[in-house]
């Protein structure tokens, strides 16, 4: 096997002086689509960031291609983030440009192509999502599933090696579910791209996936192929398969004695 | 009395810090200013946002003050017997001192405002991280084109401000009252200097635009990205921006016109 696209060696990271991420080490293999799991708030999000290169870890390394993206310099690292592209969790389109804008803009910033071949592209890229009908709405007009396809026609305009989708299928229908976790599998072979999903939906995921890895309280906790997981006999990721309350998976964010909170004491 | 100490303390600290931030900020800007130039279809969007849009605004205040300089002015100069200098009194304090700093202020709560919100609303939205993940720098792509947008508007605002100022206290003082025409534009092409008033007054309003703009983008850009961290920004911006055209105002004037 060829080395991996990204690694991350033994990654600390923190906001401030709230650990979010203590001991993480994972590898997302060439070609390959890779889940990452975890609670609300277990820092899925952070982690996307530290390999985008938008925070720094602490302490151990995130690689990319082999580069340390924290040591890259500006330059370098915006051309890295040429090659990769990003779901935001919550879209972020630019709410100034109309969906085709949108989705053109990153052709329009990084290519040289004739303004016919980047109105091909972008239909076509809509056309991927369903969404080819609405190119001239404006974000505003449309509704969160929609904007989240949008997003993602945006992200994967570029053709990057690498895709990252930040909750794909939150506020999606079942039929778009279906269709967008096949076109997120479609794209990562057609372009021998590697994908990583973040994601809560573990029953879409096992479908299309490679490889999954759990996180919780700033560790990865298990890992293993879709058909691992299915017969696994792990608590934590029995917990989270099968949507239970109670287990190794915290529900509630960390805080004090909840009597002690109800009845008059500080929480 | 310790507790009053270390708040005056940790005010003039953050002060210092902002102060610090926003000269590492005016230096990006400009560093990442080429974009603006060079896709200048940017910029033009801006300008337009900016300035255009800040026109009626300004156009009509302008007359407004033009109109109660040619009566104050009238009232006082006609006890000295001297109505027909009118002209030049509502000239001078217009291109030296009203153009520049009132159409200044207007323009930071009309225009100033507006970017500082637009701006803090796509950090709130991510739109701004967006962007940087995209490769794309957000100072080159939004905040550069903003500021510059700002700081060609002003200087034009600030002489269409003058200009609409004239006409009102020529409206007041030659048609309304009655003061002799041909004296009161006389008078005033004999008593403004080129380069000693309109070249000043000019400057002035180019440092307002600087300094307004420049607050805008930065209030935006810094803001705290939730809906009460943008309505402070807005605040900020409004409130900082008035301070610093007062402020330079002064420094300038007793540089520039010291008889
Ligand atoms: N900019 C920030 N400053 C300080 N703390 C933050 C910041 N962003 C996130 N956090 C904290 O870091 C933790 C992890 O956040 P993150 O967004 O990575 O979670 P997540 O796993 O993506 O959750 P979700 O599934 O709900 O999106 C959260 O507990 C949050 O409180
Ligand atoms: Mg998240």
């Amino acid at each position: 096997m060829s080395e991996p696209l990204v690694r991350l060696e033994n990654v600390r990271f923190a906001y401030g002086e709230r650990a979010i991420l203590r001991d993480i080490s994972l590898s997302i293999p060439r070609g390959k689509v890779v889940a990452i799991m975890g609670g609300s708030g277990c820092g899925k999000t952070t982690l996307l960031r530290l390999i985008g290169g938008q925070e720094k870890a602490r302490s151990g390394r995130v690689l990319v291609d082999g580069q340390d993206v924290a040591r890259l310099g500006r330059d370098d690292l915006y051309a890295m983030r040429r090659r990769m592209g990003m779901l935001f969790q919550f879209g972020a389109l630019f709410t100034d440009m109309s969906v085709f804008d949108n989705v053109a803009f990153p052709l329009r910033e990084h290519t040289e192509l004739s303004p016919e071949l980047i109105n091909d592209l972008v239909l076509m890229k809509l056309h991927a999502v369903g969404l080819r009908g609405a190119a001239k709405l404006m974000p505003a007009e449309l509704s969160g599933g929609m904007a989240r396809r949008v997003a993602l026609a945006r992200t994967i305009a570029l053709d990057p090696m690498l895709l990252m989708y930040d909750e794909p299928f939150t506020g999606l229908d079942p039929i778009s579910l279906g269709v967008i976790g096949q076109l997120i599998r479609r794209l990562n072979d057609a372009l021998g791209a590697s994908s990583v999903i973040v994601t809560h939906d573990i029953q879409e995921s096992l479908q299309i996936v490679d490889y999954i890895y759990f996180i919780s309280e700033g560790r990865v906790v298990a890992e293993g192929t879709p058909d691992d997981i299915r017969n696994t006999s792990d608590p934590f990721v029995h917990q989270f398969v099968h949507a239970e309350a109670d287990g190794p998976v915290p529900f509630h964010y960390p805080a004090g004695d909840y009597a002690t909170a109800l009845t008059g004491g500080a929480a | 009395m310790l507790g009053v100490l270390r708040k005056l303390g940790a005010l003039a600290i953050n002060g210092v810090w902002r102060l610090g931030f926003i000269t590492r900020f005016f230096w990006m800007v400009l560093l990442y200013s080429g974009q603006s130039f060079t896709r200048l279809h940017l910029t033009i969007r801006e300008l337009y946002f900016s300035g255009v849009m800040s026109l009626l605004i300004i156009l009509v205040s302008g007359l407004f003050v033009g109109l109660v300089l040619g009566l104050q002015g009238y009232e006082t100069l006609q006890r000295y017997g001297a109505s027909d200098s009118l002209g030049t009194l509502v000239a001078l304090s217009l291109v030296r001192e009203l153009g520049p700093v009132v159409a200044g202020l207007l323009f930071a709560s009309r225009a100033g405002s507006a970017v500082t919100a637009e701006i803090g609303l796509m950090k709130v939205t991510e739109q701004l991280k967006a962007m940087d993940m995209m490769a794309v720098s957000p100072i080159a792509r939004v905040v550069a084109p903003r500021f510059w947008g700002g700081v060609i508007s002003m200087p034009l605002l600030a002489a269409l401000f003058s200009a609409m100022g004239v006409f009102g206290g020529w409206l007041i003082g030659v048609v309304a009252i009655g003061v002799d025409d041909g004296a009161f534009w006389a008078q005033m092409q004999a008593a403004v200097d080129f380069r000693y008033d309109v070249i000043n007054g000019v400057i002035k309003s180019c440092v307002f635009g600087v300094a307004v703009a420049l607050i805008a983008v930065f209030e935006g850009y810094d803001c705290v990205p939730t809906a009460e961290g943008v309505s402070r920004a807005i605040t900020r911006t409004v409130v900082s921006s008035a301070l610093a055209i007062l402020a330079l105002d002064f420094v300038m004037t007793s540089f520039m016109f010291r008889g």
